[in-house]
């Protein structure tokens, strides 16, 4: 069968190798190209950034966190390839193969289990639309593009086993009140969780946009938390340990704090929203109709409203919601605008399904009692983008 | 023929069924209590998974230099390519503590947890970079205890074990607050936050 297939496929290549069609490409490329894996035009360019703060690959050779372009983007999934990248301390992305990965559930239960991929591909599945945000996803007034203040966050479609149906099959001993997921990548990355979150929500996911999981994103098995900080999506998952206090792991410690109001907002994200057209870096060519786009999410489920403002947030207006609004997950918005070509300031803020509105940095900084220029927003970054259109049709960051 | 007839039974083999499987769906195995013990690095603020060994701090400067810690993180512990570990002014007492994620120069990693299990678990997992899992339990307890000498939190003589580490006084140790444990769905994170709209 094997032999069969190839002959052929040897056959086909011979006759694009003969093809008079001008490339530069070399026919086995073109060939892949066509038959086997698809790639985007040659035309489209867009691409993800290392963040400045820290290169990737560092010295070291590891990767940090890589920016996905949010201004080049449509609709709400992020490509697969352009999925933004954070990792636990710097990683090599690990070369797992899946036949020998495992995923053990262990601790306070009353059966300890261990399954194989192709175990956990026999379970019910669910398939769901979850973004996945760094807390370091923190716009600061140097940056000048949306991939810069926002690349941190993406959106996919992820498949997998409810780790609430795994939790059932090993059974959950009374007084268990957290759990410990951990990764098998070499500096084995692990996070404290809740239980309630676990049983309510946790995919064990292994399909993405599609596909099994890349690398870069955990393959072959992630946990995906919806609406947690990413911190805790833990890629590479191969142990589950139940357990009755929070563990304070090496990736914990920085979520405890002091004040209890700012350790309550370590877990889950805000409402937050940003417009990606127009936005910094990018030009208007004259005065005219453009069409606002951009993204709305939260932690909390899902988004409601969206509304915009053209006058630096002195009147608001409904924008309308494009895509579906799914819980935990990205969701397009568009609003009609005439630029009359004057200088003036963008603004989006959503409400989520609980109505809760996304804040501004000032009414943070009060909720603190801090002067403005001082205030850290607590938890993750979830204020709202200011993007400063100006008279020849520049967009620059409007943070000051 | 003989082969067909055998062959559900062989498949079942194949699948193991038997006690040790998921109850509801047939799946999965139980570990082996060897392989529970050989892939739970967990450690408790209580330490109780912590192993029997023990270290102080002239063993672990030692190993700092042996186990090429110094090459990344500087022979002081500050100052190099890898995190700051050792604080250049050689103290912790800070009236301050950090309790957010630091990773610049003015704050040393770990030390801002109120236990020093973790340091000694990041060390056990994630260290030496590249060897990660390499280092025996009497060489982890010596570099924590080097590092918790070194950053003013014990004596030099202070010996580091299962026991006496989860003891120590760390700088943060009281008057923290852990994220919320009770979360419930369709909740905010915090009423209230940051103020109703007007």
């Amino acid at each position: 069968m094997l032999h069969r297939f190839s002959s052929a496929f040897t056959r086909v290549v011979s006759r694009y190798s003969g093809a008079s069609c001008s490339t530069s490409d070399t026919p086995q490329k073109k060939l892949k190209e066509l038959i086997a894996y698809g790639e985007r035009s040659r035309y489209v360019t867009s691409m993800r950034v290392p963040v400045a703060e820290r290169m990737s690959p560092d010295m070291f050779g590891l990767t940090f966190h890589v920016t996905t372009p949010l201004q080049d983007q449509f609709g709400i999934i992020t490509p697969s390839s352009l999925f933004y990248v954070a990792t636990h301390r710097g990683s090599y992305v690990p070369e797992i193969d899946p036949a020998e990965h495992r995923l053990m559930i262990h601790g306070m239960v009353d059966r300890p289990l261990i399954f194989t991929m192709d175990e956990l591909k026999r379970l019910p599945f669910v398939t769901r639309v979850h973004f996945v945000e760094c807390a370091g996803n923190r716009a600061q007034p140097r940056h000048t593009t949306v991939q810069e203040t926002h690349g941190l966050t993406s959106c996919a479609e992820w498949t997998g086993v409810p780790l609430s149906l795994l939790l059932r099959e090993a059974g959950v001993q009374s007084g268990a009140s957290w759990i410990v997921a951990e990764g098998a990548e070499e500096v084995k990355g692990a996070s404290s969780l809740p239980l309630a979150k676990v049983m309510d929500d946790c995919l064990v996911a292994y399909g993405m946009n599609g596909e099994p999981l890349r690398p870069q994103q955990g393959f072959p098995l992630r946990l995906i938390v919806p609406g947690f900080e990413g911190i805790h999506q833990i890629k590479y998952l191969r142990r589950i340990k139940v357990v009755d206090r929070y563990y304070m792991t090496y990736d914990d410690y920085g979520h405890i704090n002091a004040d209890p109001r700012a350790a309550a907002l370590a877990l889950q994200i805000g409402p937050k929203s940003v417009i990606t057209f127009p936005s910094g870096g990018q030009r208007l060519p004259c005065a005219g109709f453009y069409e606002i786009s951009g993204l709305a999410w939260s932690g909390a489920g899902a988004i409601r409203s969206v509304e915009i403002s053209t006058d630096g947030g002195q009147q608001w207006h409904d924008a309308e919601l494009r895509s579906p609004a799914y819980p935990m997950a990205h969701t397009r918005f568009g609003f009609h605008w005439e630029w009359d070509g004057k200088a003036c300031v963008l603004m989006s803020r959503c409400t989520d399904e609980l109505g809760t509105v996304q804040p501004m940095r000032a009414d943070v900084a009060k909720y603190w009692n801090e002067p403005p220029e001082k205030s850290r927003v607590r938890g993750n970054d979830n204020t709202v983008q200011p993007w400063k259109v100006m008279s020849d049709g520049s967009v620059l960051n409007g943070l000051s | 023929m003989a082969f067909r007839r055998l062959l559900p039974l062989i498949v079942l083999g194949m699948c193991q069924i038997g006690s040790a499987q998921s109850p509801t769906y047939g799946v999965g195995r139980s570990p082996t209590a060897d392989e529970i013990r050989a892939w739970d690095i967990s450690i408790s603020p209580t330490g109780q998974e912590l192993p029997p060994g023990r270290g102080t701090a002239k063993e672990g400067g030692q190993l700092y230099i042996q186990k090429g810690c110094a090459g990344c993180h500087g022979r002081t512990g500050s100052g190099s390519q890898a995190p700051t570990l050792i604080r250049s002014d050689g103290t912790t007492k800070s009236s301050m503590p950090c309790l957010v994620p630091c990773v610049n120069d003015n704050n040393v990693l770990a030390l801002h947890s109120p236990f020093a299990t973790v340091m000694w678990d990041y060390i056990n997992r994630g260290m030496p970079i590249g060897k990660e899992g390499t280092l025996q339990p009497d060489e982890v307890y010596a570099l924590t205890a080097f590092l918790l000498y070194k950053n003013g939190v014990i004596h030099e003589d202070d010996v580091m074990d299962a026991h006496s580490l989860p003891e120590v006084a760390m700088p943060n140790r009281n008057g923290f607050s852990l994220p919320p444990e009770e979360w419930k769905h369709g909740t905010p994170r915090l009423q209230g936050y940051p103020k109703p709209p007007q």
